[in-house]
């Protein structure tokens, strides 16, 4: 196979990684919206942790985007 | 990049020098990264300095953003590392304003966005871990490493446990950064590509008809990268929060 085209359907590939911080985020928020809709009064003081697990979960697909780029330009 | 196209998304992200400094061997020009990093620091200073110089009781706009942001960063600060770290409240502080002003000043056509460059975000995260590993040293010794080991595991676990602590605890730097980076840049060529939507349109007869559809994704992109700016200038913040209270509380 050609390298160039092999570099590219590997970043292709590789974006699929972001597919699961996607899931993750987005389990992360529905779980703590449902739990918030169930108790709104405790909802604000869990907010910032919302937002830790979900940039912990966002981490690890950026990973895959940062291996996408590293084939890109620097490979 | 391969398409040869005139519309270039990365071309944003391009740093030219616009007065070549040479310091020895050492290529220390002033670009156009540096001179956003200088506005940035102006209007921060603008704000901080400006906005509370009257100290009115009834705060004014200028005056309600600058409280607004201290309290914001302090409870925040407060919440994740308690009394105790507030002591890294101005680290923080500047951390967050940097971040947050970088950010939005480069969702402005024609800026630059200093936080787009891979090497300011992972500097930034340095002096975070960097922060963290000398304090939690130099506070705690050796008992800095029982942040490796969690107590209460089964003793057949726990080499494992402390390999993932371990390897969790090393990519913290990259995770932190290269989140920051890739939403600043997936956000601007996101921007970009859809402005070449509009532009390939308008040149295409009878799909001009189409061309405000994309123009109106750019005026939703926009407001949601807004909302990305502040967000990952939070996610910063927090995260810097959490990792300190990893060297001010060590030891689950």
């Amino acid at each position: 196979m050609d390298p160039v085209a092999a570099k590219y359907i590997g970043a292709g590939l590789a974006t699929i990684g972001m597919g699961g911080a996607a899931i993750g985020v987005g389990a992360i928020f529905g779980q703590f919206l449902s739990g918030a809709l169930r108790n709104p009064s405790a909802a604000d003081a869990q907010f910032g942790r919302a937002f830790i697990g979900a940039a912990l979960a966002e981490g690890l697909g950026v990973f895959s985007f940062l291996v996408a780029l590293l084939l890109l330009f620097v490979v | 990049m391969a398409t040869g196209n005139a519309i270039d998304p990365i071309h944003q992200f391009i740093v030219t020098p616009l007065a070549q400094i040479r310091i020895g061997g050492l290529d220390a020009s002033f670009t156009n990264a540096s001179l956003f990093m200088v506005i940035v620091l102006l209007a921060i200073t603008f704000l901080m300095i400006v906005g509370t110089a009257q100290k009115a009781i009834v705060p004014g706009r200028l005056q309600s953003v600058a409280e607004m942001s201290y309290e914001f960063v302090a409870s925040t600060v407060r919440g994740t590392t308690g009394t105790e770290g507030m002591k890294f409240f101005p680290l923080v502080f500047s951390i967050f304003m940097f971040v947050v002003f970088s950010n939005v000043i480069g969702i402005i056509p024609y800026t630059f966005t200093v936080t787009s460059q891979i090497v300011v975000t992972f500097a930034l995260a340095a002096l975070v871990i960097l922060t963290v590993i000398i304090y939690g040293v130099m506070r705690h010794g050796t008992h800095f490493l029982h942040l490796f080991v969690p107590s209460g595991v089964a003793p057949a676990l726990l080499p494992f446990i402390v390999l993932i602590e371990v390897i969790s605890f090393i990519s913290r730097p990259i995770s932190l950064s290269v989140r920051l980076f890739a939403n600043m840049l997936a956000g601007h060529i996101t921007l970009k590509v859809f402005g070449a939507f509009v532009a390939l349109l308008l040149g295409s007869g009878v799909w001009a008809a189409i061309s405000p559809l994309p123009l109106l994704g750019i005026v939703a992109l926009t407001a949601f990268e807004l909302l990305v700016a502040f967000l990952q200038a939070y996610v910063f913040a927090i995260l810097t929060c959490v990792y300190l209270n990893d060297a001010l509380h060590p030891g689950h």
